[in-house]
């Protein structure tokens, strides 16, 4: 599989790859970054929203 | 300095004058009485660095990430899902809106930590709408994709709620 990476597509073969996870409260994150010789050429991560931006409205009594 | 979840404060009052067409045009736009139009949003990212906030009330520069592929104001999000509302109770409710596709930056390097977005309307002068926060994040020839939660009364990306 070729990787975009800084150094311009490369074969993932050639790349050591390292991947995690975040999951919490706020977010489900993953992320995956490829190596080359000790330099990081490529990071992409991708996050799930949980959290909402909540509005919580009232009406006043007379 | 840090960012922080909300719902922009000004956003609120300017729901009640009807200045955000948010999803499909289903209301009769301000600007022609004839033909609905929908507003574009777009999603800004910010440093981690940054204050963004309840208190912000327009899109701005200040803080916002910059890159390789990324250009400033972010990209537009994809709108073509109405806001919603149901009736929870004789006396409550929840309206609710969430944009319809996931929010994604192509091809960017954005080496320094950046852990939130904006929500505004630049169709109405850049509006803001919301500041959704996440783990610092850097990005490296990379993409970066925010997937929006579900879209219903419990999950979905901005509720307005009455209790």
């Amino acid at each position: 599989m070729l990787v975009t990476t800084t150094k311009g597509d490369m074969d993932d073969s050639l790349l050591e790859k390292r991947d995690g996870t975040v999951d919490n409260d706020n977010e489900l994150t993953t992320w995956v970054e490829y190596w080359l010789e000790g330099e990081l050429v490529h990071r992409s991560a991708h996050v799930t929203l949980k959290k909402t931006a909540t509005l919580t409205s009232s009406v006043a009594s007379f | 300095m840090a960012n922080t979840q909300s719902m922009c404060t000004s956003f609120m009052s300017q729901l009640m004058l009807g200045e955000h067409q948010l999803g499909t045009a289903t209301l009769v736009s301000r600007t022609s009485l004839t033909s609905p139009t929908t507003d574009t949003l777009k999603a800004a990212l910010y440093l981690a660095s940054a204050t963004m906030d309840a208190s912000a009330t327009v899109y701005t520069a200040t803080g916002e990430v910059s890159g390789t592929g990324y250009t400033a104001g972010g990209v537009t999000v994809t709108n073509a899902t109405a806001p919603t509302s149901t009736n929870t109770s004789a006396t409550a409710g929840v309206a609710f809106f969430t944009p319809s596709a996931s929010i994604t930056y192509t091809s960017v390097t954005l080496t320094t930590a950046f852990d939130a977005v904006l929500l505004y309307n630049s169709t109405q002068s850049n509006k803001a709408i919301s500041v959704h926060t996440f783990g610092s994040q850097t990005i490296t020839a990379g993409t970066f994709t925010l997937t929006m939660p579900a879209n219903t009364t419990a999950a979905a990306l901005i509720r307005l709620a009455t209790t």
